[in-house]
């Protein structure tokens, strides 16, 4: 199974650039998925999105940043494990290195 | 309300599950270089295991789940030497297991230390050479898949017990061969990881052989296979063919979509649909390749397959792509080019056949390289007789000596076969 997780609310570090001693911890972690073979894919998320909307035929494009909360901020991966608790575990991992905010896990059909 | 306590009970041990999977490998790694017996820290892990599934139901996962284990385990390993005391063993056993009890009081591996070493003797242990090939699968999955006895006894359609037993005597075999707890020594070390290879193809076979309508775990087991070849080949970041190994099983896995129709029929390799190829494995896959060619020197068994692999890979994009260029500027070269294409991505008989489409092609009629695909399509084909003539017309047909020598060479040969 594999599933996406993503930050939508990275409430510590929105503002400010992680810290060495969080990106060390990062790098840790992905060590440790890597070397534990459910990393699949993984990267940051860089800090202006653009949306592209649509609606009745007509596509939009706003450039961010969007001041919205549950803006989707910092980073993802794509792991993959045999069920979704195993996703689940390395998400509260990964939370309790980046502090107070939110992830969302989806699993990934067709990949 | 009891079906709602029946529910969280039921995410609790799915939790457990979890936490076991993760971090099972390294417990019983500690834990072994703790008291030096794979199977008593096996066992030991166990007892932690069960510790668990009695308490976290109610207090819940702790925060750092592998340390409450590895303490547990180690607890339950104290209790055991006091026990084994006053059975009156023999006291330089004792005395040695004493020592182990103290080392345990100092060695505590944290979180995030370097567990790796830890693994990799695991990993040569679970695989060492006195024990039977069935035995170093069923004690690898277990050890460091974290799978259960049950688990493994489903994925290979054997009894519980049979495996049960497997598991059983392989650590006895172990303890009386008095395995060393170590990596092998560099002349040793090509050998050892031979043997260990061997164990994770073979495991990724049997779960890519598995059919429509097997038990999940059987298909499961590539995705055992792959985190174990992806673990061992990270452990052994200078070993080509971990790393060729890990390739050729990506690669594969990419097609496991494809190679399935809708009623459960296998689909062969040149007959796949490519669009239902895993381009992420592939691209992994190939990576996993680029660190094989990094390392230099000869390629080895599982590094060549996986080359080979990633040629028929290749092959569907070399196509793709004139598909896509046959669009953009269409005309008959690029269309002869796009037959050769699908010739090695999909078999001579597809690119024959867009080949025979451009024989009234005016703009081709003394091109010699159309007659020249059309005899190797033919002759791949074991058409002899056509080829060989088709051979013979862009042998007339070329200006260049070099070309017709070898055009004529080509005929003949068709001539003898």
């Amino acid at each position: 199974m594999r599933f996406l997780m993503y930050e939508v609310d990275n409430r510590a570090s929105a503002n400010t650039p992680p810290s060495p001693a969080l990106m060390a911890e990062m790098g840790k972690l992905i060590e440790e998925t890597t070397k534990a073979g459910i990393l699949l894919a993984t990267g940051g998320l860089g800090p202006n999105p653009t949306r592209v909307r649509s609606s009745g035929g007509k596509v939009a494009i706003t450039d961010g940043p969007f001041t919205e909360a549950k803006e989707l901020t910092g980073g993802f991966a794509l792991v993959e494990v045999k069920t979704k608790e195993e996703a689940i575990e390395w998400a509260k991992r990964f939370r309790k290195i980046v502090g107070d905010g939110e992830s969302v896990i989806q699993e990934v059909f067709g990949g | 309300m009891l079906q709602s306590v029946a529910v969280t009970a039921a995410d609790a041990h799915r939790a457990i599950d979890a936490v076991w999977r993760i971090e099972s490998p390294r417990l019983i790694a500690g834990l072994t270089r703790i008291v030096r017996d794979v199977g008593l820290a096996e066992e030991l892990a166990q007892d932690a295991l069960v510790a668990a599934v009695e308490q976290w139901p109610e207090s819940g996962v702790p925060d750092n789940p592998g340390a409450w284990l590895m303490a547990t385990a180690k607890h339950r390993a104290i209790d055991r030497l006091r026990r084994d005391a006053r059975l009156e063993r023999k006291r330089e056993e004792i005395g040695r297991e004493l020592e182990a009890a103290q080392k345990m009081a100092t060695a505590v591996p944290e979180r995030g230390g370097d567990f790796g070493d830890d693994l990799l003797r695991l990993v040569f242990i679970a695989c060492h050479p006195v024990l039977s090939t069935e035995a170093r699968v069923a004690l690898t999955l277990r050890l460091l898949g974290g799978l259960s006895t049950e688990e493994i006894a489903r994925a290979f359609l054997v009894p519980e017990s049979t495996v049960a037993q497997r598991i059983v005597r392989a650590k006895r075999t172990l303890t009386a061969a008095n395995v060393p707890f170590e990596v092998p020594a560099a002349s040793d070390l090509e050998a050892r990881l031979a043997s260990v290879l061997e164990v994770i193809y073979l495991v990724f076979n049997e779960g890519y052989s598995a059919t429509a309508g097997d038990d999940w775990m059987r298909p499961a087991l590539c995705l055992d296979a792959l985190r174990l070849g992806r673990l061992v080949a990270e452990l052994l970041p200078r070993e080509p063919e971990a790393h060729g190994l890990v390739a050729l099983m990506e690669i594969q896995a990419s097609r496991t979509k494809a190679r399935v129709g809708p009623a459960g029929e296998p689909i062969l390799l040149l007959d796949q649909n490519r669009g239902q190829w895993d381009q992420l494995l592939i691209r992994r896959g190939l990576a996993a390749l680029e660190r094989v060619e990094a390392l230099g020197g000869a390629l080895g068994p599982y590094a060549l397959q996986a080359a080979i692999a990633a040629c028929h890979a290749r092959a569907r994009q070399i196509a793709a792509l004139y598909d896509a260029l046959a669009q953009l500027a269409h005309s008959p070269v690029v269309e002869l080019n796009r037959a050769v294409a699908y010739g090695m991505a999909f078999g001579p008989a597809a690119g024959l056949e867009l080949a025979d489409a451009l024989v009234s092609e005016p703009a081709l009629k003394s091109y010699h390289l159309l007659p020249s695909v059309r005899g190797d399509l033919l002759a791949k084909l074991g058409r002899p007789d056509e080829a060989r003539s088709e051979f013979e017309r862009a042998a007339a047909l070329t200006r260049n000596a070099r070309e017709r020598d070898l055009l004529l060479e080509r005929a003949a040969a068709c001539s003898r076969s």
